[in-house]
């Protein structure tokens, strides 16, 4: 496949970026558009030029690490990590344009590789339980009724990629934090911080600087995990809960 | 609490649906009211007249209706507020725009500022033109709204202007009742099909019901 590529450079947070047109040659329709820049960048270091930056890590859809903005879509045009998505998505001769995730809570610290560490201070804020470390707890000591534990997990698929935040027309975060929230506060074992989990993350994540939500629902339609939209909702609910009772203390 | 709740992103959204969903309530009723039109001058000037006098004697005259104009305002305030201070949230939280765009959202998602303001701006023009008469054509008569009422529908602009903003008030429904739902967690996995057909249906039956007013006027049906 021979490929036109449109991508963001940006030599450093503080300077100006700008879209730099390049052609790739020889693409296979297998390799994935990881692969697919590492190819570019082959071809850049070898010209002498400065290769393309982008975040990526275990390169299996697991991680969150990788990003890109393809044509308008968080993570490309399948409902995958950019890692997993392959060429044979995209057409010989195609003209694919490639961005950073834009929110100002998510600077670009150069070319496609933006600072998402907003993310683990939402995390800090709350995404935690109380629980002694140390020799595994026994298993069955504490019955979680299966669908209660099939909403946890569903939550708990969230990478934290902050494909949600680049897909929403206002660069909210609902959908991270609300995976983050019902993922522990429908466990018992999450049942300690149920309120200050939510009423902590929500404040911090309107601090970070994020958007609010307007329910466009760009969000769940970008998710590599598919968290669903009704998420915001059990949050949102949470929220009141939390709010409610935190008043009459 | 009250600071709480104002200073949060999910807080202020929360204002939005109960002050949002206020406004519908009290837009049901008057969609109802207005269609006594088609009963005659003597039952639509009759059912103005009544709500001057409803809740007499416990209550001195007018005031229900006083009691409803400050809860309106009092809605009306906080929901413009309230998305006013979200907006400029969201438009900083989002500063870059993509090179590569897409329309996304649906129609009535995307307009909802817009809308907010198109409504804004027509209660301003409504009240001005059929309650204290300021700007109403042809000579404002106090007490006689059905011939008022013909008389702003007699005007082209009167029937643009109306048109205009019930189309708005429809879309804005559409998106915002379901997303009042939402936010105030009533949503869930299994209603959600319910709600967002109580929301076209909400705003379908309000926007037909206000709009058969001038639609009346105009084809001669009411005169």
């Amino acid at each position: 496949m021979k490929l036109t590529l449109r991508v963001w450079r940006q030599r450093a947070a503080d300077t100006e970026g700008a879209m730099s047109t390049y052609e790739v040659d020889d693409i296979s329709p297998d390799m994935s558009f990881l692969e697919m820049l590492d190819t570019l960048n082959e071809d850049l270091i070898l010209r002498g030029e400065d290769p393309v930056a982008f975040d990526h890590d275990c390169r299996e859809g697991i991680c969150g690490a990788c990003s890109l903005v393809i044509n308008g879509d968080a993570h490309g045009p399948e409902r995958t990590t950019t890692c997993q998505l392959h060429m044979r998505s995209f057409a010989d001769g195609d003209t694919i344009d490639v961005e950073p995730w834009r929110a100002s809570a998510f600077p670009v610290i150069k070319d496609l590789v933006v600072d998402r560490s907003a993310f683990d201070r939402i995390i800090q804020a709350g995404g935690y339980i109380t629980a002694p470390t140390g020799s595994a707890p026994e298993a069955h000591a504490t019955a979680v009724p299966k669908p209660d534990a099939d909403l946890a997990f569903e939550h708990a698929e969230c990478i934290g990629c902050g494909a949600c935040v680049a897909a929403c027309p206002n660069g909210a975060a609902m959908l991270f934090t609300s995976a983050k929230v019902n993922h522990l506060n429908v466990l018992p074992q999450g049942a300690p911080e149920r309120e200050t989990r939510v009423l902590d993350m929500v404040a911090r994540m309107d601090e970070e600087g994020f958007g609010g939500c307007t329910l466009a629902g760009e969000c769940a339609t970008a998710c590599p995990k598919g968290i669903p939209l009704v998420s915001i909702t059990h949050m949102n609910k949470e929220w009141l809960r939390a709010t409610r009772k935190a008043g009459k203390r | 609490m009250a600071r709480a709740v104002w200073d949060s992103s999910v807080g202020k959204k929360t204002v939005m649906a109960v002050s949002g969903l206020i406004m519908l309530a009290y837009l049901v009723v008057h969609m109802l009211g207005n269609l006594k039109i088609f009963f005659g001058s003597a039952e639509f000037n009759g059912y103005a007249h009544w709500l001057r006098t409803l809740g007499e004697p416990f209550l001195h005259h007018e005031w229900a209706l006083w009691i409803v104009r400050v809860v309106l305002v009092a809605a009306v305030v906080a929901h413009a507020t309230a998305a006013y201070q979200l907006s400029r949230r969201d438009i900083r939280a989002r500063p870059t725009k993509y090179v590569h765009t897409r329309r996304r959202a649906s129609y009535a998602t995307r307009t909802m500022r817009w809308g907010g303001v198109i409504l804004g701006l027509f209660i301003v023009w409504h009240i001005l033109d059929l309650t204290t008469g300021t700007v109403h054509p042809n000579g404002f008569q106090s007490g006689h709204p059905y011939q008022n009422v013909i008389d702003t529908f007699s005007t082209w602009y009167g029937n643009v202007i109306y048109l205009v903003a019930m189309l708005a008030l429809g879309l804005h429904i559409r998106h915002g009742f379901w997303s009042a739902a939402q936010t105030l967690g009533a949503g869930s996995r299994t209603r959600d099909r319910a709600l967002k057909a109580i929301a076209n249906a909400l705003a379908l039956v309000l926007t037909l019901g206000f709009v058969s007013v001038p639609v009346a006027v105009m084809t001669g049906v009411v005169s």
